[in-house]
């Protein structure tokens, strides 16, 4: 049996830690509210986006523009948004996981990264890390989105790549969070949605069409990427005050378990003490 | 003749927020093609916003923002605008957007090979918008 001694140590460490673990998941908590309005405000714009672009396209699916064909380079890229701190459960490695499994060969890959945890991981795997925008994690803005997206449109028209993917935590509540993967480039619609569009209006468009599709694809990309950027903060936070939370509620059991050993033990040396005293006065006598 | 209702629904929404929405009468902004006034049945029409005032003519008065990138979808009775930033007169800082046009000016009459000419007109043009509507 552990000495009393060893047990209040032990009970005092996992105590000190229990309160980082509480302060983690209140901060957490706190950032999460932030991120899940934001990410709630971004969502009109989203939605209006999608419904235009879809509209765009039900009318004009005949169109030949690259965006929607593919370009003819085998290598993809992916975008992948994670975290740049750890402590938060399985959240960047679930989303590794995602590019690792995505059945698409290593050599072809080609990583747009965000989050250095994540990025760890994939370097360590073998995988070949094309770009590092980490930073824009901390505090994602439209801009960020625009700059990035620009990036990785221009390596798509110049044809170092062929298609482009999104690898993001979908942010469904607060305890659910759903690792994702997206294609952008080129686009693919359901065909029974394109179908539900209303076809009853004949849309103009100014400039001509395509270059009116040529302008707005690239906008209805970054509000993809900015609503995953948005939702993938707030997953962050919501994963790292679950995982905090069942953190605290461990150390509670690992206290009162230690508590009781140590109440144990405490008796213990008490029972035996009275044991030797009585032993020694019989002795005497 | 009652006269008929000549209010649309106009909303202008960027991606951190809904900027404006409520019912007008005309609204004018600046597409790439050139400036344009809409009115209620105006025919459908999707077009690409270029940075620019967006005046608003509401039942109560005018109201003017400036607005930078972004398109605007026109349906009979609904006008949607998306775009990328909006702001009112009252959010513009002034001194800052000096700052900017100064910057983006030196840019361009310095003509230096490795700087983005397209960015810095951009950034020129915004920062203009934004003195311009203050005025």
């Amino acid at each position: 049996m552990a000495s009393m001694r060893d047990i209040k140590r032990r009970k005092s460490s996992i105590q000190s830690t229990q309160q980082i673990t509480k302060a983690m998941k209140l901060v957490s908590t706190v950032k999460l509210q932030k991120a899940r309005n934001r990410a709630e405000q971004s969502n009109p714009y989203f939605n209006h986006m999608y419904q235009t672009v879809t509209s765009m396209l039900a009318r004009s699916g005949s169109l030949n523009h690259p965006y929607l064909k593919g370009g003819d380079s085998g290598k993809k890229a992916i975008i992948t948004i994670a975290s740049n701190r750890g402590l938060a459960g399985g959240y960047n490695s679930n989303v590794v996981k995602l590019v690792t499994e995505s059945g698409m060969a290593k050599e072809d890959i080609q990583v747009y990264m965000i989050g250095r945890k994540a990025e760890e991981l994939l370097v360590r795997k073998g995988y070949e890390i094309k770009a590092d925008y980490s930073d824009v994690i901390e505090g994602p803005t439209y801009e960020d989105a625009t700059t990035i997206c620009k990036d990785v449109l221009e390596a798509f028209s110049k044809g170092e790549i062929g298609e482009i993917y999104l690898a993001y935590t979908h942010f469904k509540n607060t305890v659910s969070h759903e690792p994702k993967l997206m294609k952008l480039l080129p686009i693919e619609f359901d065909e029974a949605e394109l179908n539900e569009v209303d076809n009853n209006v004949l849309m103009n468009y100014e400039p001509n069409e395509e270059e009116a599709l040529d302008l707005i694809i690239p906008k209805y990309l970054t509000s993809l990427f900015y609503g995953a950027l948005v939702e993938a903060v707030a997953s962050e936070n919501g994963a790292r005050m679950q995982a905090m939370d069942s953190a605290t509620s461990n150390a509670d059991e690992m206290i009162s378990d230690l508590t009781l050993k140590y109440n144990r033990a405490r008796q213990g040396s008490i029972t035996q003490e009275l044991t030797e005293i009585i032993a020694g006065a019989e002795a005497i006598s | 003749m009652a006269e008929e209702n000549k209010y649309f629904q106009l909303q202008i929404i960027t991606p951190d927020r809904i900027f404006y929405e409520g019912e007008a009468s005309m609204v004018e902004f600046n597409s790439v093609d050139g400036e344009l006034g809409v009115y209620k049945h105006h025919i459908p029409l999707t077009t690409v916003l270029a940075p620019g005032i967006v005046t608003i003519t509401e039942s109560g008065g005018q109201k003017e923002a400036a607005i930078h990138a972004g398109f605007v979808q026109i349906l009979g009775e609904k006008v949607t605008f998306l775009a990328e930033v909006a702001e009112w007169p009252d959010e513009i800082d002034v001194a800052r957007a000096e700052a900017a046009k100064a910057r983006a000016e030196e840019r361009l009459r310095n003509h230096a090979a490795d700087i983005d000419v397209a960015r810095a007109e951009i950034a020129l043009q915004r920062a203009l918008v934004r003195i311009g509507i203050k005025q």
